[in-house]
């Protein structure tokens, strides 16, 4: 039977890399395919060669460790069979279908391991698509790969912890105009802290730490704000906030990083036939698994994929969801290493449950945005129009049918960005917890022709 | 137990076929209640590719077809809004030898019934339609064909049918029916009961289970095309273009978008619940397609879907009344191509129910036409995966 495994690892973010840790260490040898040129994952992105001589700067005490760390998944990598700079863009009859540096290809799987991680998730307001305005987690891709600042005058807004990380980074590398505006409010954190602490006390007090170090740096920093609107004539040029007194604010920026948490990356797993639960806490769909990870007979999950947890608890999942797939090959798992990790993994989760009180999705928040605000930007589909959609005979209706009329999330990102807040507006009419987008592949767009050339110059075009 | 909900007419689905039904018994002054399942056209009326195209049907719908697309052309008087019908002419062409005898008879059939299709080959064809690759002899164009948006296309004629007095309730599936005095019984599957002298079957893809209660089974079977949409790119092709083969089916959408169909056709899940893309599929029909019209090699396609349609063994619908059970009619089964004459499948079929002759001979469209000896169309093993 051996001869016949085939195991794929989708992802070499902490998830996949930890499963491949595992599985590598019990002698097998996984394919781990990534779709970013580096292997590391998004919280913990590897720097480019650009940005490798700030390591220092950027890390701090923790530089050895984190080089260390690095060390230790490359020689892991080594052992298997690493493809970088391939997509995963669909799965169907136990076969995924790659595009990569040489075109398109297919692969079938005996097991499947999807650790594919998550993106930001936003609230749409007045203005947010002007040029200038990023995820936060575009703000950290510009820093780590491209080794630039996405502006002069940054403001981070949004309601996660990943604004005060951000900002940290930026002012570790010289950035000296920063400013903080978190939606959430001191109160807010400070209900929730007691549970942080009690379940992760050191990731807890590292939160204080970074935002005292903001203050030593002459970060601006304010909660409890009200974003109210991006201004700009071509371009990000302020953005005008309500503090949380009620006084009308405006904060001069040529560039905004929003993030209001992240979101799952679940469509390769509903491709792969993952089926999925409502959580109400974090306000998302995740898929359903068991506590190892395994959501399939051929089909595991881990990390913030399957559920937002943070880099630790991707870890831990990853080697969870590897020693439940080794003992689906009729190994035995090591039962120390299922505890420990079980625990490590609940203590994080616990604690991430805890964080979605101190940081808050404004799900109401969609309900008050104004009509003219866009939602799905790749099709220009306002709130008003998403608003129009719902007002039916039989009612208001569920997400996809508003889809299916309006065309939010329809484009080219597939309702990843817009549906949060697509899923918010219809929530608030239908009184119902939000819907679902329904997956179809290519999770991301794919081109007609690998390869077909350099575009020719409008006119040029034969 | 409340009272059942009496009409003179239930119409069973919600797709084209049932709400323009709908729409045309409405009008005619009778009490119609529509039950629909899910959604209002939600399903092969919604998921379809939006090709209203009067090339390439089988001669004996060309009588039906003309009327339907003269209804579609009167879109927006008959529902008062709009669907993106847009008369882009259809530009079919042969991908090989056996498309091209094909395309020869298709455009004489078409001519003979009154319908402009001009071949052409050589420089003509250049010049006109220059994105075509080379390696493409023989094309036909048909400047009455149309398309229109499916997603946009059925919830008007439910509205209209509303706005004359008709009734429409979606999240109502039938469950069962029985035969009574008065003529029909139909229960929900959460229990609502519902009475009318008379019954229309337009459930689509899922109408056999109905047919077979009445005692006329259908050899009917549900699949769906595999298509695929590309993100928007500038206007560049204006008719609906479509290989007589079958391997490519493509159009730009007012929005830009390229969006594509093509054979085979996957058979839907056995539940016929939803009809999966394989992706070696869409793989195919990026290569077929890049390379028939090579502008749109470096096109990125964005999504994949397909939809739960019914086909029968000659690819033709079935539309009339039924032969076992008086004042229950049929129609369902479009094969393929029930979107373009889904409204003269309504104004014909509203006619038999109201007892008056179809204003199109409909005879042809028979439930009980299917016995060992009928014609099984090619179409069916060079179309389906076999
Ligand atoms: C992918 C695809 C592409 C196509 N392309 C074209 C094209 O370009 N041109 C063309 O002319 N045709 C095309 N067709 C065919 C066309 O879409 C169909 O023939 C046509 O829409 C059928 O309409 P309908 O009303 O019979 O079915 P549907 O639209 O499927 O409606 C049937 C309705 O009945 C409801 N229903 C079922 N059972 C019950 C029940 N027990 N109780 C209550 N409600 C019930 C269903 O929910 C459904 O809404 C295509 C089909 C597909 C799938």
């Amino acid at each position: 039977m051996q001869t016949d495994t085939r195991i794929v690892i989708v992802g070499a973010g902490p998830a996949g890399l930890a499963a491949a840790r595992t599985l590598v260490e019990a002698g097998l040898r996984p394919i781990v395919l990534e779709e970013s040129p580096l292997a590391g994952g998004q919280g913990t992105r590897r720097l480019s060669p650009m940005t490798a001589p700030h390591r220092p700067a950027l890390f701090g005490a923790s530089a050895e460790a984190i080089a260390r760390r690095e060390d230790a998944e490359d020689a892991v990598l080594q052992q298997c069979d690493f493809r970088t700079g391939t997509l995963a863009w669909a799965c169907h009859d136990n076969r995924l279908e790659l595009l990569g540096p040489d075109g398109f290809d297919s692969l079938t799987y005996t097991h499947l391991v999807i650790a594919v991680g998550a993106t930001d998730r936003l609230m749409p307001m007045p203005g947010w698509t002007l040029p200038g305005v990023f995820t936060l987690g575009g703000a950290q891709v510009a820093l780590k790969r491209h080794a630039s600042f996405i502006g002069q005058k940054v403001v981070f807004a949004g309601s996660s912890p990943l604004l005060y990380l951000a900002a940290a980074q930026y002012l570790r590398l010289g950035h000296r105009d920063l400013t903080v505006l978190d939606t959430t409010p001191a109160s807010g954190k400070a209900r929730a802290f007691p549970a942080m602490l009690r379940h992760e006390p050191r990731t807890a007090l590292q939160g204080l730490s970074l935002i005292a170090e903001l203050r030593r740096g002459g970060v601006t920093l304010r909660s409890g704000v009200r974003l109210d609107r991006i201004e700009g004539d071509s371009r990000v040029q302020r953005l005008r906030y309500t503090t949380a007194r009620g006084r009308d604010m405006t904060a001069e920026a040529d560039a905004v990083a929003l993030g209001h948490g992240l979101r799952a990356e679940t469509q390769l797993a509903e491709l792969a036939g993952a089926t999925f639960a409502f959580d109400p806490d974090f306000r998302q769909w995740f898929p359903r698994t068991d506590d190892m990870g395994r959501a399939g007979e051929r089909l595991w999950l881990a990390g913030d994929s399957a559920r937002i947890g943070g880099a630790d608890a991707a870890d831990a999942a990853g080697r969870l969801a590897a020693q439940s797939l080794l003992e689906s090959l009729g190994r035995a798992a090591d039962a120390r290493q299922v505890q420990r990790n079980t625990r490590r993994l609940r203590k994080q989760h616990g604690f991430q449950r805890a964080m979605t009180d101190a940081f808050r999705w404004p799900a109401k928040q969609a309900a008050s945005l104004a009509d003219d605000v866009l939602i799905c930007r790749c099709e220009r589909v306002t709130a008003g129009e998403i608003r129009a959609a719902l007002d039916t005979p039989s009612g208001p209706i569920e997400v996809n049918r508003v889809k299916s009329i309006t065309r939010c999330g329809m484009g080219r990102c597939q309702g990843r960005f817009c549906g949060p807040a697509l899923g918010e507006i219809v929530a608030s009419a239908t009184g119902e917890p939000p819907g679902r987008l329904r997956t179809q592949a290519p999770i991301r767009p794919i081109p007609l022709v690998f390869d077909a050339g350099p575009i020719a110059a409008e006119g040029e075009d034969t | 137990m409340s009272p059942a909900l009496q009409s003179d007419v239930l119409v069973i689905g919600g797709g084209l076929f049932g709400t323009f039904t709908g729409l045309f018994l409405a009008r005619a002054g009778l009490r119609v209640t529509l039950l629909e399942k899910g959604q209002i056209g939600a399903q092969a009326s919604a998921t379809n590719f939006g090709n209203l195209r009067l090339h390439g049907r089988s001669a004996r719908q060309y009588p039906l077809s003309i009327r339907a697309q003269e209804l579609w052309e009167n879109y927006g008087s008959l529902t008062g809004e709009d669907c993106e019908i847009d008369r882009t002419g259809h530009l079919y062409f042969a991908g090989g030898e056996r498309g091209e005898t094909q395309l020869r008879k298709d455009v004489e059939t078409a001519t003979r019934f009154g319908v402009e299709s001009q071949l052409l080959e050589g420089a003509l064809l250049r010049e006109r339609f220059g994105f075509l690759s080379d390696r493409i002899r023989l094309a036909a164009f048909s400047p009455r064909s149309a398309v229109a948006n499916p997603r946009l296309s059925t919830p008007p004629v439910a509205r209209a049918m509303v706005r004359a007095g008709g009734t429409v309730i979606e999240g109502c599936e039938m469950a069962g029916f029985d035969v009574t005095s008065g003529g029909f019984a139909v229960t929900s599957t959460d229990g609502r009961r519902f009475e009318a002298p008379k019954l229309v079957n337009a459930a689509g893809a899922w109408s056999g289970a109905l047919a077979e209660k009445a005692g006329e089974p259908v050899p009917m079977f549900s699949a769906g095309p595999p298509q695929f949409v590309t993100e928007p790119l500038p206007h560049r092709l204006h008719p609906s273009v479509h290989m007589v083969e079958g391997d490519v089916i493509v159009r730009q959408i007012p929005r830009g978008n390229i969006i594509f169909s093509g054979y085979p056709r996957t058979h839907s899940l056995p539940s016929g619940a939803f009809t999966h893309v394989p992706p070696a599929k869409t793989l195919r029909g990026m290569r077929e397609l890049a390379q028939c019209i090579p502008m749109l090699a470096r096109a990125e396609v964005i999504r994949v879907w397909s939809g739960v349609e019914g086909y029968l063994p000659d690819m033709l619908p079935v539309i009339g009344p039924s032969t076992t059970m008086p004042g229950l009619f049929h129609a369902f089964g479009g094969s393929g191509g029930g979107f373009q004459i889904a409204p003269a499948v309504g104004q014909c079929l509203a006619a038999l129910v109201r007892g008056e002759a179809s204003p199109v001979d409909i005879s042809s469209y028979g439930i009980d036409r299917f016995t060992e000896r009928s014609e099984v169309s090619e179409k069916i093993h060079l179309e389906f995966d076999q």
